[in-house]
């Protein structure tokens, strides 16, 4: 039974990765072939390097995410504040809206901001979506995950410590900054995190919104998907790949670490 | 009665939500009532209920991209189970290695994921050209079998990319269950396959239910997959709205395109409630999100 379930699991992990360890080979192949590997070669992430198009939209896609990111999280922890605070009805309606853009799928998402920003812009003649409104949507999609990120640190955290604060004489607003933020930051911190990567990471919406000016990486990797193969996408994959990985591996690390100095500063 | 004294009291409180409630109401609601406003119209604005009934024209299309999306949810589901538990049942520190080998492929483009199964599945892709190599080997011929642009590819392109979404869910609720409850179940005479169907499963299903919505929604409004990995043969309802909306000049068509959506809308609401109505009798507190 042990072994059996052992060479399950490595049969499903070999199948989740089996197509991206394809691509990483692929990426060094000398020569255009999806199949044959001829020779070990970089010309391909030469060839990515020279390509504009691909390094302008990975440009624009971060920032982008970045400043989608931080927008959506000074919106929604001001927000999250303000709902922690309400009760019934009106609470339930606020959670409800926020969950729109979480459950809708992205492409009813898309086509409803899409709808929208045509509508607009059909008044003011001439203009065209592209940085702007591409922006607008990400922040849009954004909030929704700080608030449910948010809101559960300020559930959980002791309201005496913040009227201490103003029974100690301190104003409302320095309060808030010197005992709320410093208390529900890992909140804060997730939400910007999981805002920007889900930034980076949305084809669909951007899709929808970015008009042909403004074009995000992976609106640029969908419309090379539709051109003659060119192995230029494995290569960014794999740089990708390696990027999260080592990412991944950076944070895993720190964590382990922060997890034994806890351990040990509970045992002195 | 005691005032109480929050972070924010009335005021405040609304001077801290305004930005939200602001960019909520412009930027989600808005669109949705414009959603509803262009399903109920048409292109002079008048009010119409053809494109509601045009709708019926793609019952066929609705019922694949269900079936599909189905089919995939239920591989998943299958899959993603025996796994997740016996990530459970490991040493924590195993636990959380493997953890971050199913979520790692989550952090690449499902573009890319996608687009690397058009190399393996194609005609003259990898898998092919590997028996190819084998059968000519022994003197045969190969003449490959056709499996990108099909129904098959579409589904494996579904599962591929949506497993992880199934195996977290499971994989969270499977660690909050109470040792002590598999050994009362143990103790009090229950074999390991009755454990696993009176305790396991059932205590299971807050993270399978997620799971299965976390499958399903992305699954049943793809238009990305079924453009690749089906060729553009197979148009589930997600192509259809894609095409009046960014489709050619002659076939954009707003309304037509927000009616489909809408449908789409209440389609994944109703999927829901049936979901969640499984949900009442388990316990609450399942899932990552």
């Amino acid at each position: 039974m042990k072994t059996l379930s052992k060479i399950y699991n490595i049969l499903i992990f070999i199948f989740m990765y089996a197509p991206i360890a394809v691509m990483i080979v692929f990426s060094f192949n000398g020569i255009k072939s999806r199949s044959t590997f001829s020779g070990f070669s970089l010309r391909w992430y030469e060839e990515l390097f020279h390509d504009d198009l691909i390094l302008n939209s990975l440009y624009l896609s971060l920032i982008i995410a970045l400043l989608s990111a931080v927008i959506a999280t000074l919106i929604g922890t001001l927000a999250a504040v303000g709902i922690n605070s309400m009760r019934g009805v009106k609470k339930r309606a606020y959670l409800a809206v926020n969950n729109i853009p979480v459950t809708n799928p992205d492409i009813v998402t898309g086509i409803s901001m899409m709808i929208l920003f045509v509508f607009v812009l059909g008044i003011f003649n001439g203009m065209e979506m592209g940085f702007g409104t591409l922006l607008i949507t990400h922040i849009t999609f954004n909030i929704p995950y700080v608030v449910l990120n948010v809101l559960p640190k300020i559930n959980g955290m002791d309201r005496n410590i913040y009227n201490a604060a103003l029974d100690l004489g301190c104003p409302p607003v320095k309060a808030f900054m010197k005992v709320v933020v410093p208390e529900i930051m890992p909140g804060i911190i997730t939400g910007f995190i999981m805002a920007f990567t889900l930034s980076l990471d949305d084809f669909v919406i951007s899709y929808f919104n970015s008009g042909n000016s403004a074009q995000t990486l992976p609106v640029t990797i969908y419309s090379m998907t539709k051109k003659p193969y060119s192995p230029k996408i494995n290569a960014l994959s794999t740089l990708l790949f390696v990027s999260v990985l080592t990412l991944l591996v950076i944070v895993n690390m720190r964590n382990r670490r922060d997890a034994k100095k806890a351990k040990g500063g509970r045992k002195a | 009665m005691t005032k109480e004294r929050s972070f924010s009291d009335k005021g405040r409180s609304r001077l801290v939500t305004a930005p939200y409630t602001v960019w909520m109401v412009i930027f989600v609601l808005v669109p949705i009532a414009l959603v509803v406003y262009y399903a109920l119209t048409d292109a002079d604005g008048n009010f119409t209920t053809a494109n509601i009934d045009s709708i019926f024209n793609y019952s066929g299309t609705f019922f694949i991209s269900i079936e599909l999306a189905v089919i995939a949810t239920a591989i998943c589901l299958v899959l993603a189970f025996p796994l997740a538990y016996s990530i459970s049942r490991m040493k924590e520190h195993t636990q959380q290695f493997l953890i971050m080998l199913v979520m790692l492929p989550m952090w690449m483009n499902f573009l890319i994921r996608t687009y690397a199964w058009m190399t393996i599945l194609e005609d003259n892709g990898l898998i092919n050209t590997a028996i190819g190599k084998i059968v000519s080997l022994f003197g045969g011929e190969f003449e490959g079998f056709s499996m990108i642009n099909t129904n098959g590819a579409i589904v494996l392109g579904m599962v591929y990319n949506f497993l992880p979404y199934m195996i977290l869910p499971i994989y969270t609720v499977m660690t909050k269950i109470d040792k002590n409850m598999i050994e009362a179940a143990y103790d009090l005479g229950a074999g390991s396959f009755q454990v696993f169907r009176r305790v396991i499963i059932p205590q299971s299903i807050p993270g399978m239910i997620s799971g299965v919505t976390m499958v399903f929604v992305p699954a049943v409004s793809t238009f990305v997959i079924s453009k690749l990995l089906g060729g553009g043969k197979t148009f589930l309802i997600g192509d259809i709205i894609e095409n009046y909306f960014l489709g050619n000049a002659g076939e954009v068509n707003y309304n037509v395109g927000a009616s489909l959506s809408l449908v789409l809308m209440i389609l994944i609401l109703i999927s829901m409630g049936i979901m969640n109505h499984f949900d009442k009798d388990a316990e609450t507190g399942g899932g990552i999100i």
